[in-house]
């Protein structure tokens, strides 16, 4: 196969990307989902609306997959973000990566994970429970938490 | 010359557009063109360089334009 990448609006079904990179030549699949969190920085949050600059966050999952592919030498990789609403729980990406080997596969998810945080045009919208709503910036410093 | 300027997330709630259409000079960079933006109310919400993309593809501030390009100012990603 070759490395898949997508925008979905529909929930993110982490048993079919797994068929879809089924390859006997694999020892190792690692599926990783990131999931909405019932906290940020120290609020409550009741769910999250993600939007994107979707024909260029499309094109950059893609060339995320292609690099990863090349970098890490496994063409069985599929990338999965939701926008929309979503509810606490529900996965927002999901990245499943098949590899020969532990190393390889580890090694492809991580990097795959950390590339979209860094430069695929996603945003998200966090509802907290006092009924509010802010745009999160990764760029912010945290406020500070009591230890 | 004239661009589409695009906006998301919390700047296109600062500036109260998703798209705008802008005219700049002839070959002007994306940092003129920023400084035309600037121009607008709600502009204060942007930083001094924020990332910009142009027909989709990540661009520098200098640059050069050129008309009917799609220049999109993208705020702080955060997919995940």
């Amino acid at each position: 196969m070759t490395p898949i990448a997508r925008l979905v609006r529909d929930p993110i079904d982490p048993t079919a990307l797994l068929r879809g990179i089924a390859n006997p030549a694999n020892g190792a699949v690692v599926l990783f989902l990131g999931v909405v969190r019932d906290v940020n920085d120290g609020r409550a949050v009741t769910g999250i609306e993600y939007s994107a600059y979707e024909s260029m966050a499309a094109r950059e999952l893609a060339a995320i997959a292609a690099e990863a592919a090349e970098r890490f030498g496994t063409n069985d990789i599929v990338i999965e973000h939701r926008l929309g609403e979503l509810e606490l729980e529900e996965a927002s990406v999901a990245i499943a990566v098949a590899h020969p080997r532990r190393d390889g596969a580890y090694s492809a998810s991580r990097w795959v994970i950390e590339e979209l945080k860094r430069r695929v045009p996603i945003w998200k919208l966090e509802h907290y429970a006092d009924g509010t709503r802010e745009w999160v910036d990764p760029t912010r410093s945290p406020a500070v938490s009591a230890p | 010359m004239s661009v589409t300027v695009l906006l998301f997330a919390s700047y296109a709630d600062a500036l109260g557009a998703s798209r705008l259409a802008l005219d700049v000079g002839e070959g002007a960079t994306v940092s003129e063109l920023l400084s035309r933006l600037r121009e607008r109310a709600g502009a204060h919400a942007l930083p001094p360089r924020p990332l910009v993309a142009v027909n989709e593809e990540y661009a520098s501030p200098d640059r050069a334009l050129r008309a009917g390009d799609t220049v999109a100012i993208i705020p702080p990603v955060a997919g995940g």
